[in-house]
């Protein structure tokens, strides 16, 4: 099992992440990724993908 | 700050030549002998996070030729124990420095320090000394998370004095960086030299007689700090106890608590770096709390999302409620604030923030209550210290 993790740092709030993965990744108050459950596997693709799409190259899997 | 009570660690010698009839040379310990001295004395890291000395060293001995950082910037406006140290016997932490670098067979060996006086202390300690082969200063700006050990790191690569994630524990890895607290190396000079090390050091601040640094035995409870502190000015409602980073908690459920990582977990508080700020009745703790809180949105490094714009929402809706003029739903509000920027940072300020709100919640419910319809017309008072 995997899962996502913020490099806050990086992280600009773009919001494309809750928008590609919203089954996974709800945006806060101000469009800031919240993430932490496991990614399961049939999410893994999508999970992948929001990964790719990220503007800022701030969310990675680990597993 | 006044130093009210010394033992072991704070025994002044400030020069060479006082250390050294005090404590003598550096100890000739092998790095085994360093490692194994250190496990045998439960030592936790003082810098306010509280991490076994033991493991940390054994961490970055594993690869070795890393960089052993000795960290005297105390960030936290609340603190002045380490300041009290340094003052009292900046060769006992130098000496500490010196030892964790052999017990970690590091290639790189640095003190950072603020710019400034706090620095420059540090270099006329290190010219009085011919043991101290190349040992770095390294300087940093005066604010609340330049003294992360993440941010000394990103410093002593080049870059800015702001946290960064952290993948693994620094001191961990082929390029291990340990970063101690300078009272953790002053303890590590003391237990290589065969000493118990059975005291550690504790700012007492607020409504008591005389503030001022203690250094207490290990079953010291708060009663007794306040005690050395010459007792309460006026009568007292709560305790912030580990400062800043820290948790409220009423008075009478915090005197008894022993002045120890457990002991205070216990009774739901934390040492942090052994801070202990008294709020008289007469101060509103509401109103006392939005300010440092106010204080700490304003230190945010500004790097990460929810650290940036969910500490000054907090303080605001806060400074609201205390001036009796609250947003609606103002508690659920905070709460659910303070939970949503809790471990989302490149570093633990925002967590730090929210185990402040979330107490003075708590131990202020019945004030919470009363300010939703108007301000109960204390003040925040002067009792602690927030940097303005």
């Amino acid at each position: 099992m995997s899962r996502l993790v913020v490099d806050w740092g990086r992280c600009d709030g773009h919001g494309l992440c809750g928008v590609l993965l919203p089954e996974l990744v709800d945006l806060d108050d101000w469009g800031f990724p919240v993430v932490g459950v496991d990614v399961p596997d049939d999410l893994h693709p999508a999970a992948k993908t929001a990964v790719r799409s990220c503007p800022a190259l701030a969310l990675r899997l680990h597993s | 700050m006044t130093t009210l009570t010394a033992g072991r660690l704070l025994a002044p010698a400030p020069h060479w030549s006082d250390h050294i009839t005090r404590h003598g040379l550096l100890p000739s310990l092998t790095a085994a002998q360093l490692l194994d001295a250190a496990d045998a004395v439960d030592v936790g890291g003082r810098g306010g996070g509280g991490f076994p000395l033991s493991r940390k060293l054994r961490a970055a001995a594993e690869h070795g030729r890393g960089t052993v950082i000795g960290n005297c910037a105390e960030g936290e406006p609340a603190s002045h124990k380490d300041d009290a140290l340094l003052d009292a016997t900046p060769h006992l932490v130098i000496d500490g420095l010196l030892l964790a670098a052999r017990a970690t067979n590091a290639r790189r060996v640095v003190l950072a320090a603020h710019e400034g006086t706090a620095a420059r202390r540090l270099r006329s300690a290190l010219g009085q000394r011919d043991d101290v082969g190349r040992v770095e200063v390294l300087e940093l700006p005066h604010r609340y998370v330049a003294g992360e050990a993440s941010a000394l790191v990103r410093a002593l690569n080049g870059g800015p004095s702001l946290p960064q994630q952290r993948r693994a524990p620094l001191a961990t890895g082929r390029r291990p960086h340990l970063v101690q607290n300078a009272e953790t190396l002053a303890c590590l000079a003391l237990l290589a030299r065969g000493h118990r090390v059975d005291t550690s050091l504790v700012t007492m601040g607020g409504a008591v007689v005389q503030p001022g640094v203690l250094e207490v035995g290990g079953g010291t409870t708060v009663r007794e700090a306040v005690r050395q502190a010459g007792g309460y000015l006026e009568p007292v409602q709560a305790m912030l106890v580990g400062g800043y980073f820290g948790r409220w908690l009423a008075a009478d459920l915090a005197l008894d608590a022993p002045l120890t990582l457990e002991g205070m977990r216990a009774v739901g508080g934390s040492l942090g770096a052994g801070i202990v700020l008294a709020l008289p009745s007469s101060a509103c703790g509401l109103a006392a709390t939005a300010e440092v809180l106010r204080y700490l949105a304003d230190q945010s490094a500004r790097q990460c999302g929810p650290c940036l714009n969910g500490l000054p929402a907090m303080a605001s809706a806060l400074e609201r409620l205390a001036a009796g003029d609250p947003p609606p739903d103002v508690a659920a509000q905070l709460e659910r604030w303070a939970d949503l920027v809790r471990g989302r940072g490149a570093c633990a300020h925002p967590d730090g923030a929210a185990a402040l709100l979330t107490s003075a919640l708590q131990v202020f419910a019945t004030d919470v209550e009363q300010h939703l319809t108007r301000p109960c017309g204390r003040p925040a008072g002067r009792w602690l210290e927030v940097p303005r």
